[in-house]
């Protein structure tokens, strides 16, 4: 357990010394990033959506029995921003993006193509995980801010078609504005951030160490994916702690 | 065949005392041997017995228990040896990148290094494939190769780095004779254009005393005898004569 966490802070650290060579390793951070996005975006729609939707159904009529049905659009929108946003579609990308990349880099060990790249002296760090680390770095984020806006809307929708709540579009927007600052946006991907690199750390360094045929593969890809929803939960809660210090 | 690729030939390997275990299990047993500059050493040995392994060390794969690996005198954990010499391996699976066409496999090496602009790189690979007798397959990938044509394509991978030190796994293993045949004589006439040091591991006894200069008999993790071709066949020690005179026939009392 420790010495997997620290070989993947290893793996972390060599990754960000390679970062000046990220420029010849360009076409591929491009075909990664075009493939999360088409890989991601229609299941991110969907999913937020039904998230922004989900909140204004269960919390609408509480607030409404109380009086307060006013701020639905903030809570909303700080929900979506803060918390749910970044954290669901990590979990979603950990799913469908590192579990992929824990497959192709494991099907590459587990069949000798990396041991092929270190013959002809190419770092397999710079080859494979920097072009997949800085995708995902670039595509969480960007999809983190489509999920909150889809997620506002979902939420207004919600809001304003259900009988129980009836807050109009206008109303649950203007409390939206009111509170939700960009601040609290850039709080969320900030974690988008730090859990992309979790994704792209923890998938590769399962994929890289794969042993064994299919088996070991399988293997790889189910540890890529339950270690990075641990390491995003854990982390989730020590990263909202930190963020608390600059909304005081 | 067309123009052969350019090389500063071969360099010459030391292996002294080489000790590798694997989970308690010792594969090599304290191996010595030493290849001259030019020379194709076949490195032959009952399956398990620590070919591969000793292969991986001599590139730099694996790290030795004991023991140290010289290549023109300098140990392979130097970390300018990779930069100083060309190594080429052909793997037993050919190791292709399978999500790669031909030709991006074959200039790998060249475009990771930036070693000519596409157009030359894309002249280069042509060129390099036409060594081996492939032609027109550079849009192909791996998974639409026969077994031949991937271990020639793993050939002109290892071929277009203009190594120095050239390494085969099992080279002609899955092969129908023909094709066999076909990369023995690659493996020959590579060496003769550019006097690579050439190790092969293999268990054709043809192709072993078809190529080699000297072969090498492994046992249990143990050399048992290096020497000419004529050397191994006239050996009285039993393990070497029951492994090159191994045979099966039906009739047989």
């Amino acid at each position: 357990m420790f010495q997997n966490i620290g070989e993947m802070l290893r793996l972390l650290w060599r990754t960000i010394k390679l970062l000046p060579d990220a420029w010849s390793q360009r076409r591929k951070v491009f075909e990664q990033l075009f493939e999360i996005g088409n890989a991601s975006l229609l299941m991110a729609c969907i999913l937020s959506i039904f998230i922004g939707g989900v909140i204004a159904l269960q919390t609408g009529p509480v607030l409404r029995e109380r009086g307060l049905v006013a701020v639905l659009g903030g809570l909303v929108g700080l929900s979506m921003a803060k918390e749910l946003g970044p954290v669901m579609m990590s979990v979603l990308i950990a799913g469908r993006i590192g579990s992929a990349m824990a497959a192709e880099i494991g099907s590459m060990a587990a069949y000798q193509e990396i041991d092929a790249l270190r013959t002809m002296n190419i770092n397999p760090v710079r080859f494979l995980v920097l072009p997949r680390v800085l995708a995902i770095c670039i595509a969480l984020p960007m999809l983190v801010m489509f999920s909150i806006l889809v997620g506002w809307i979902g939420g207004a929708m919600v809001s304003s078609m259900n009988h129980d709540i009836s807050v109009s579009f206008e109303s649950y927007m203007n409390n939206l504005r009111q509170v939700v600052e960009l601040r609290d946006v850039m709080n969320g991907l900030f974690k988008s951030l730090v859990f992309a690199g979790v994704i792209g750390v923890v998938s590769c360094h399962q994929g890289l160490n794969t042993i064994g045929g299919p088996r070991g593969i399988g293997r790889s890809v189910t540890k890529a994916v339950v270690n990075s929803i641990v390491l995003i939960l854990i982390l989730d809660y020590f990263l909202t702690r930190f963020l608390m210090i600059f909304d005081k | 065949m067309s123009q052969s690729p350019q090389s500063n030939g071969g360099v010459g390997v030391e292996v002294r005392g080489l000790r590798k275990s694997f989970s308690g299990q010792s594969v090599l047993k304290g191996i010595n041997l030493s290849i001259k500059p030019g020379e194709i050493l076949v490195v032959m040995g009952a399956s398990g017995s620590g070919k591969t392994v000793l292969l991986k060390h001599i590139i730099g794969l694996e790290e030795p228990d004991a023991g140290e690996i010289l290549i023109a005198g300098e140990p392979i954990s130097c970390a300018n040896v990779f930069e100083k010499y060309r190594f080429g391996m052909v793997f037993q699976s050919g190791a292709l990148l399978n999500s790669m066409t031909v030709a991006e496999n074959v200039g790998l090496y060249l475009t990771e290094h930036r070693l000519g602009n596409p157009a030359e790189i894309a002249r280069r690979v042509k060129e390099t494939l036409s060594l081996v007798d492939l032609h027109n397959i550079e849009g192909k990938y791996p998974a639409e190769l026969s077994g031949g044509m991937k271990k020639r394509v793993a050939i002109a991978r290892a071929l277009i780095i203009e190594p120095q030190i050239m390494l085969y796994d099992e080279p002609t293993s899955e092969l129908d004779p023909l094709s066999a045949v076909t990369i023995s004589e690659e493996i020959l006439s590579l060496n003769q254009r550019t006097h690579v040091t050439s190790v092969v591991v293999t268990h054709d006894r043809d192709l072993a005393f078809g190529v080699a200069d000297r072969i090498a008999i492994i046992d249990r993790g143990e050399v048992l005898l290096v020497g000419t071709p004529e050397e191994i066949r006239q050996s009285a020690n039993d393990v070497i004569k029951n492994f090159i005179n191994a045979d099966f026939r039906k009739d047989r009392k």
